[in-house]
């Protein structure tokens, strides 16, 4: 499910937390931090798992594509339901097709997708932003049940 | 599902011309002059409304010292962030004992009456005055109103989901009927948020019971559409990560065709006829020998 | 962290203790192969009880080392995913189609037996 807000400047979100992702360590940092943060919400169970697995791969795609960028883990608070907004963000090169890497094509068994169906697919609402040569920023949501 | 009622002027942050501001702070220090008289006719009020019948007086008169201080304090600050904290722990504690929305609303508006009346006796002398006064204290109180009626219709729904989620998960009991194999009958509609459940129950019954097979039945599923065939998918192949079987049983080959028709992938489902077929193919892969209570046709001997 | 590794009889087992980087990953890849090859062990098993997420990452390396461990004659199994990590997975559409899995150890250990008893009996 796409969305159409803006990750960022919406009233009610209170503090983040940026991890910085730069090595395969960074990855584990970014899905533990991401879980905690779940946790406090009130998420449970295999969401908590879903949420950490997203981030995992929102951070591989920084390493792999970009070399390095950052997570910023916040809460958002729309209509009364908590939730967790994830918005992995890089200066790397950018993705030239963003529909192609969207379709459920790209997988990420085979070592050369991005995952991003699959992270679709776990979060409630997600948003890509990708120029060639200015870098990605993706967000996305997830809401207490 | 959940009501969109938004609290209207969010805007703690605008910006209040002088003279508003000046005025405010007039009429806070008078209702916290006046604290002790005005809630007390607030509290009377309630009572001469018969509503809160559920808490005791002392109950009322505690929440209702609360609820006038936290009042004096929005009107004070403009933020109802703390407010909204109160709202949200007042509900939390009142829902359970049978408070409802009419009366939650109906004594905050008792509240903004009480003291709009007495700001009326304070400044009927200047009427450009007390329509300056009204001007600058009725927006706060109205958005008072609000944010207490929305804390507590938010807090209704979410107890109303953790019920769901609970009647959800009793409703559908993952059987253990010999050693290493589950049944799972499902009965009703399946909807992303309930299937998601029941593969999440399912899984933790594979853990539980060290299942090797599970039968899922759904013959009591009313309609089997691409969305329920896919999450039936995901189940399958999320139980044999856990090293299980899966047998879908109620599964008719006309919606088979179907499904397979509009593009869903049937193949990883090892789909048998009825739960009384399925059970014994489970027992077949478990290795269990099944006997038939009476000699097929073909080995009558003439 | 380094993973340790036992040999039980004809059989190696990997039994994770915390959450693996991606070295550590690797380093396990190396290890099992380098030890399925000393002892000439028949099967592998790999216990993930621990891992409370598989990325994409981790279901490929664990794809490659059933894979290289075969090209050495020997069966891996992989045990111990948990519900909340099985349910992830597929809905991340990760998928270790290739590979063994088993519920525990016990039933790892249950499968890699019958394999080498069928294996027996091919002549």
């Amino acid at each position: 499910m796409s969305s159409s807000r803006a990750p960022s400047a919406e009233p009610g979100q209170r503090d983040e937390s940026v991890v910085a992702i730069g090595s395969s360590a960074d990855i584990v940092t970014a899905r533990q931090q991401g879980r905690a943060l779940a946790a406090s919400l009130g998420f449970a169970g295999s969401d908590l798992t879903v949420i950490a697995t997203a981030i995992s791969e929102l951070a591989r795609n920084i390493i792999e594509y970009a070399t390095k960028g950052e997570i910023v883990l916040s809460q958002d608070d729309a209509d009364g339901r908590p939730g967790i907004v994830i918005v992995a963000r890089d200066e790397g090169p950018g993705i030239p097709d963003v529909s192609r890497a969207l379709s459920a094509g790209y997988s990420t068994g085979m070592g050369l997708g991005l995952g991003l169906p699959g992270v679709r697919r776990l979060m409630d609402e997600f948003e890509i932003t990708s120029n060639a040569g200015r870098g990605t920023t993706v967000a996305v949501r997830k809401w207490l049940p | 599902m959940t009501t969109a009622i938004r609290p209207h002027g969010n805007d703690s942050s605008r910006p209040r011309a002088d003279g508003t501001a000046a005025l405010l702070r007039e009429l806070v220090a008078h209702l916290r002059k006046n604290r002790t008289q005005l809630r007390e006719e607030w509290a009377r009020r309630i009572t001469e409304s018969k509503l809160l019948t559920a808490m005791t007086r002392e109950e009322i008169f505690a929440e209702a010292t609360s609820v006038y201080d936290n009042y004096v304090e929005v009107l004070e600050t403009g933020s109802v962030e703390a407010l909204q904290a109160y709202a949200r722990n007042l509900s939390e504690r009142i829902i359970p004992r049978g408070v409802e929305t009419h009366e939650v609303l109906g004594i905050v508006l008792l509240l903004r009456d009480v003291l709009a009346r007495s700001l009326f006796k304070k400044y009927q002398a200047d009427f450009a005055l007390l329509n300056a006064v009204l001007d600058a204290y009725e927006p706060a109180a109205n958005r008072i109103a609000n944010t207490v009626a929305v804390g507590f219709v938010q807090e209704r729904e979410r107890i109303i989901r953790q019920q769901q989620e609970a009647i959800r998960e009793l409703s559908t009991p993952v059987l253990q009927v010999r050693d290493r194999l589950l049944i799972l009958p499902i009965i009703g509609v399946i909807d992303p948020h309930r299937a998601r459940q029941l593969t999440e129950q399912l899984l933790r019954g594979i853990r539980a019971n060290r299942a090797k097979v599970v039968v899922v039945d759904i013959t009591g599923v009313p309609s089997v559409d691409a969305t329920v065939a896919n999450h039936l998918v995901q189940t399958v192949d999320a139980s044999r990560l856990m090293g299980a079987n899966v047998i879908v049983t109620g599964l008719s080959s006309e919606i088979a065709q179907t499904l397979v028709t509009i593009g869903v992938d049937l193949s990883k489902i090892n789909a048998v006829g009825d739960l009384q077929g399925g059970i014994e193919e489970a027992e077949r892969l478990l290795g269990y020998t099944v006997t038939t209570p009476e000699p097929k046709p073909s080995e009558v001997k003439a | 962290m380094r993973v340790p590794i036992l040999k039980q009889s004809q059989y190696v087992i990997a039994s994770i203790q915390s959450a693996l980087s991606d070295e550590d990953l690797l380093q396990l890849r190396d290890d099992l192969v380098q030890n399925v090859g000393r002892y000439r062990s028949r099967g592998v098993i790999v216990d993930v009880t621990v891992l409370d997420v598989m990325d994409s990452f981790a279901v490929r390396t664990l794809r490659a080392i059933a894979h290289m461990i075969r090209l050495r004659g020997a069966e891996t199994v992989i045990v111990g995913i948990q519900p909340e990590v099985a349910f992830a997975m597929v809905q991340l559409g990760l998928t270790l189609e290739d590979v063994t899995t088993a519920l525990d150890l016990e039933e790892g250990l249950a499968y890699l037996n019958h394999q080498m008893a069928g294996a027996a009996h091919v002549k």
